[in-house]
């Protein structure tokens, strides 16, 4: 019980803190505007500790914080071989493969104008479907390994970069193209220095949703069926032993990698697109 | 141009729009069906290949002579050599019992025979695990737009709530969470929790935080000019919520909708796939791939796809409508 009077009442310090911060004079610094979520995060973790042990919840259902923490500097080895697996192989292969075959469609698409507007109105319709459906076909024809996962992952992330892809080379205004003209330009000349670097606001609008999905996709897919490593062999496999906080540190693992990637496309962004009104 | 432009909608996603004001539709209805017409004539041609090892053994056992007759000799040539060895088995591609790869017509004709010729109450129709995964997502996008709204207006309306909660509502939609959807229907399954309210749990987590961010970007978009000439006709707070903010909104309100719909329907149909559900979409594609009945998955997957577009295709329809008569321009 002890416990969760406790809970609620650092949760009560925790949210008067914030109330103070952010209605406080320094509310506008940077330090202050980092710290407030923080504060918000840590607590809502802290509450959590406190109140699986305060309900004595029962480890199968929601284990505490602590025993995560633990599974996930204890079992090292393990959580890296297993982002190996799905991340670096699965997902990040899929992906690239995925953007370039994008990208490649997209350039040859762009050269009709009548490819483009057959291919921008069924691409947007495909990226709204549930192609993660596909993994367990997929996973049958290319076998359990790491293959099968970067095939569903590049099928997964294709639609949304091309459809961004198409609809960026088309962004440039007839003044833009015409000046092209007068310095005499060819078509590559104009797609290098005028159409790519123009797209690349729209390009990373799909690259960033990209991130997201090849994730979701590389672990999907695990569930299909997979080597004996892998995040989504172990998540499925932890869970069959009840051991909930290794599925909890693989979530954290996931949660980890997935922003981890999408703040490295913002960055990438950010140096490619400095030119962009967003960015400035 | 037909669809919008993605970088300036909100949420930053490109949608699919049927239709635009210039007559769009017109326009582009030859060029998608080119477009369509391409990926069904590669589907066509790719069927051969994919189902050629399957088919030559079958035919062999059939009687029919095969070149080369012994399989394991088959096994060294690629689908497309083994074709060229023997022109004659193609038609039987198509028609393969349980193929790689099945054929359009095919797909059609299990998605035809399961849709109109079975009871809607058949376990065998894919109109009733349609409504199987349909109704928990339905339900869980409901409580999820609900709640997204609120806590939208609350952040809004609470530099508190604004600071601590927003930049957690971000970060969160950069974690594959759908990965784990499986799981928490097991976890909830485990201690009794069954039925609609898990899989609608998944569909209203995903549906949540588009929702919150569009509607937050959707309640700050009166300029300050318009929120000036509200104060300076005495409004109170209420009232410029109703008058000004809440109106303002609507357009990016259906912009999280439609994003929030397909990642309902998406969660819906993952959380069915690894669990041993045994109805519902989800279900049916993984019933079909283990016990060898490729028809069963591929229909049901086409069946998940005309789902989700008739969901998008209906908000599209219900936002241009609402739009046009509020005098807002239909974007």
């Amino acid at each position: 019980m002890i416990y969760v009077i406790l809970g609620v009442m650092i949760w009560a310090a925790g949210w008067v803190l914030n109330v103070q911060l952010a209605n406080g004079l320094s509310s506008e610094q940077t330090s202050v505007k980092i710290a407030i979520p923080a504060i918000f995060g840590l607590t809502i973790v802290i509450v959590w500790e406190l109140m699986v042990r305060g309900f004595e919840v029962n480890p199968v259902i929601l284990p505490a914080p602590s025993s995560v923490l633990e599974r996930l500097f204890g079992e090292g080895p393990i959580l890296w071989a297993d982002f190996q697996q799905t991340v670096l192989k699965g997902a990040l292969i899929g992906y690239v493969v995925g953007t370039v075959a994008a990208f490649v469609v997209a350039i040859v698409a762009d050269r009709s104008d009548f490819m483009t507007r057959g291919i921008l109105p069924v691409g947007s319709f495909m990226a709204a479907l549930p192609i993660v459906g596909t993994a367990p076909i997929l996973v049958k024809w290319l076998g359990s390994d790491w293959e099968s996962k970067a095939a569903v992952v590049a099928l997964m992330v294709f639609f949304p970069i091309l459809v961004n892809a198409v609809a960026g080379l088309k962004d440039t205004n007839s003044m833009q193209r015409d000046l092209m003209r007068t310095y005499a330009a060819g078509y590559w000349a104009t797609l290098f220095k005028l159409r790519l670097p123009s797209a690349m606001p729209f390009i990373f609008n799909g690259l960033k949703i990209g991130t997201t999905l090849a994730l979701i996709g590389a672990i999907v897919a695990e569930f299909f069926g997979s080597p004996t490593v892998g995040m989504g062999f172990r998540i499925s496999t932890s869970f069959g032993q009840l051991a909930l906080d290794m599925v909890w540190a693989e979530i954290v693992i996931a949660a980890l990698a997935g922003s981890a990637f999408y703040g490295a496309m913002t960055w990438l962004e950010k140096k490619v697109t400095f030119w962009h009104p967003s960015q400035r | 141009m037909c669809p919008r432009k993605g970088a300036a909608s909100s949420g930053g996603r490109i949608e699919f729009n049927w239709h635009n004001e210039d007559g769009c539709i017109v326009k582009s209805v030859l060029p998608v069906l080119t477009v369509v017409l391409a990926i069904l004539g590669i589907w066509l041609l790719a069927v051969i290949p994919m189902n050629m090892h399957l088919v030559a053994d079958q035919a062999q056992r059939d009687g029919v002579i095969v070149v080369p007759d012994e399989p394991a000799a088959r096994q060294a040539f690629s689908g497309v050599g083994l074709t060229w060895h023997n022109p004659d088995l193609v038609p039987l591609a198509y028609n393969f019992v349980r193929p790689r790869l099945p054929s359009p017509q095919q797909v059609a004709g299990e998605m035809y025979e399961t849709i109109f010729t079975k009871s809607i109450t058949s376990k065998r129709s894919l109109v009733y695990h349609g409504w199987v995964t349909l109704a928990p997502t339905l339900l869980g996008f409901l409580i999820g737009t609900g709640l997204g709204v609120l806590l939208a207006v609350g952040i809004v309306y609470s530099r508190v709530m604004d600071r601590s909660v927003m930049p957690w509502a971000i970060v969160s939609q950069t974690i594959p969470i759908l990965a784990l959807a499986p799981m928490v229907i097991v976890v909830l399954g485990s201690v009794g929790i069954q039925g609609l309210f898990p899989k609608s749990l998944i569909a209203a987590y995903l549906s949540f935080f588009p929702v919150v961010v569009g509607m937050v970007k959707g309640l700050r978009s009166p300029s300050q000019m318009q929120l000036d000439l509200l104060r300076t006709y005495h409004a109170s707070n209420t009232q410029g919520f109703w008058a000004l903010r809440l109106p303002a909104s609507l357009p990016y309100f259906f912009t999280s909708l439609k994003v929030g719909i397909s990642a309902s329907l998406v969660g819906t149909i993952v959380a069915e796939l690894p669990t041993g559900a045994r109805a519902g979409f989800g279900a049916r594609m993984l019933v079909g791939d283990q016990y060898g009945q490729p028809l069963v998955s591929w229909a049901a997957l086409f069946a998940a796809a005309l789902t989700a577009a008739a969901l998008v295709g209906l908000f599209n329809a219900i936002e241009r409508i609402t739009l046009r008569r509020m005098g807002m321009a239909a974007v």
